[in-house]
């Protein structure tokens, strides 16, 4: 019983870091807010990074951005800008860099960031309202982040 | 303006939930065709950096919403404050005392909403409309004071509120009370937990602007305590703070606690001008 308990968990870590080339967030290089590397070395999905985009338990960054190409979910909302044509806008390193942290872009910008794990104040148990307790993990994953990146890059 | 009964109008709103409905703006808000609310007006001389015009979240709710807030019949949360006027003329505590055996009527505490949270010299201390009621529970009456923004002190808040409704905020800043005035404001512009948000990023760079569903409003407390229809009952401003400050990850803090008594008298003071409008209809 304990023993498979500890196999399993050593799995699920496994699972948990992607693999040896992904990059923690302490450890991302910022150029002028944009990230020239990918974050786990494999290629992102877009169809996973829309779902993220659109989820509201994971990247929910319709919350604040409307995308005409996800028009099927519903409420989005207008605090940032209309997301259409970013990839356009945007190269792929930017996009990782607005993602990962758009502080570092855009200065004071009310955007989340979605790959750091350090700075806060009073952090919290997710929404329980109760404190942070243990390692910090961040909103997305380095993975997710590809995924978005990849899907924004769609948005041409 | 048709008129329909206060059940009618939650089914209804019920229906409508799903779609983002979006307010008409420049509605003006008179009570019972006879009390006027004010609620838009020139900010505040302490706000003018930031904002022009105060508006109350009423006028960012849908046209439904708002007119459930013209008629008390058609308000929900005046059931609370019917309740708080049961409570107001019941004796309780060792000495056997109600609060109107020693402020007689409610309508005797007209404006009295309009000016808190505000100093006590005595006790040395910014206080709430509820700390004060909780302190004649005590004191006066002998009784066990209520538990922060639970039914009895919400309900006895929204009776308060009703007898001022109309009447402008006009909550001191300065004197003693700027001390915590300044750490009210100072936890208006902290950027709380993992989204690292603060109470301006959206009340106050974002009021007018849809959050997912959400039509954000100014953040205003002048319509405290309010009825929200998604959770049916009469809630305090505390409580809505902390949802608030939970919905950014962040380690909330706790009703009644010195944090949201200060965050109180600022946020208060930012709706100094807009009439009471307690108890108020918000979704
Ligand atoms: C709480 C609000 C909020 C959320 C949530 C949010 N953003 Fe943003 N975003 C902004 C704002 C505001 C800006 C504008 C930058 C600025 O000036 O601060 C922005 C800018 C951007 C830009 C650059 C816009 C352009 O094309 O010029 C991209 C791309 C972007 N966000 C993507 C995302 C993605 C992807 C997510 C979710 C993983 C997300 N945002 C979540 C508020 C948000
Ligand atoms: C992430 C966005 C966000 C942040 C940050 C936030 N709020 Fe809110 N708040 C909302 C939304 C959404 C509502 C519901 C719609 C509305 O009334 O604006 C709301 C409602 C309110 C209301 C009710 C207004 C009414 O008329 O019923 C008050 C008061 C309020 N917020 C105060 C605050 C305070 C104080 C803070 C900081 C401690 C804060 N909020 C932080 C999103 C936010």
């Amino acid at each position: 019983m304990k023993r498979t308990t500890i196999t399993l968990f050593a799995l699920l870590a496994g699972l948990g870091m992607a693999n040896a080339e992904t990059v923690a967030p302490a450890d991302v290089t910022y150029e002028d807010g944009a990230i020239a590397q990918s974050l786990t070395g494999v290629a992102g999905n877009p169809t996973e990074g829309a779902k993220v985009i659109s989820t509201k338990s994971l990247g929910n960054c319709v919350a604040c951005h409307e995308i005409t190409d996800l028009a099927d979910v519903p409420f989005h909302g207008e605090v940032g800008p209309l997301l259409d044509g970013a990839g356009d806008r945007w190269s792929e390193a930017e996009l990782r860099g607005i993602v990962a942290n758009a502080k570092m872009m855009f200065e004071g910008s009310m955007m989340p960031s979605f790959y750091k794990t350090d700075g806060f104040i009073r952090l919290g148990n997710a929404y329980t309202g109760k404190a942070h307790e243990g390692e910090v993990e961040p909103l997305l994953t380095a993975q997710q982040i590809e995924d978005v990146v990849a899907y924004l890059m769609t948005l041409q | 303006m048709k008129k329909f009964h206060g059940i009618a109008a939650l089914v209804a709103a019920s229906f409508t939930g799903a779609a983002i409905a979006t307010a008409d703006e420049n509605a003006e808000l008179v009570i019972n065709g006879d009390i006027e609310i004010v609620t838009k007006t020139a900010a505040p001389a302490h706000l003018s950096d930031a904002l022009d015009e105060v508006m109350s979240g009423w006028r960012f709710r849908s046209d439904q919403t708002q007119s459930m807030q013209m008629d008390d019949f058609d308000n929900p949360g005046m059931l609370g404050a019917e309740n708080g006027a049961e409570i107001w003329a019941t004796a309780d505590g060792t000495e056997g005392k109600s609060c109107a055996d020693c402020h007689g009527a409610p309508e005797e505490m007209a404006g009295v909403k309009a000016v808190y949270p505000k100093w006590n010299e005595e006790a040395g201390e910014v206080r709430t409309l509820q700390m004060q009621v909780n302190d004649c529970r005590e004191n006066r009456m002998g009784a066990e004071p209520w538990g922060y923004d639970k039914s009895d002190a919400i309900d006895v808040e929204a009776l308060l509120a009703s007898v001022s409704r109309g009447m402008p905020v006009n909550v001191a800043i300065d004197g003693p009370a700027q001390e915590a005035w300044e750490k009210g404001k100072e936890i208006y512009y902290t950027r709380f937990g993992q989204l690292e948000l603060s109470c301006a990023n959206c009340h106050e760079d974002n009021y007018g602007n849809m959050i997912r569903a959400d039509h954000l409003s100014q953040g205003q407390i002048n319509g405290f305590p309010t009825y929200r229809l998604k959770n049916t009952k009469l809630n305090g401003a505390h409580s809505r703070f902390k949802g608030c400050i939970r919905d950014t990850r962040a380690e909330t803090f706790s009703p009644g606690s010195p944090e949201f008594v200060a965050l109180e008298l600022y946020v208060a003071s930012r709706g100094n001008g807009l009439s009471v409008e307690g108890p108020s209809v918000r979704n």
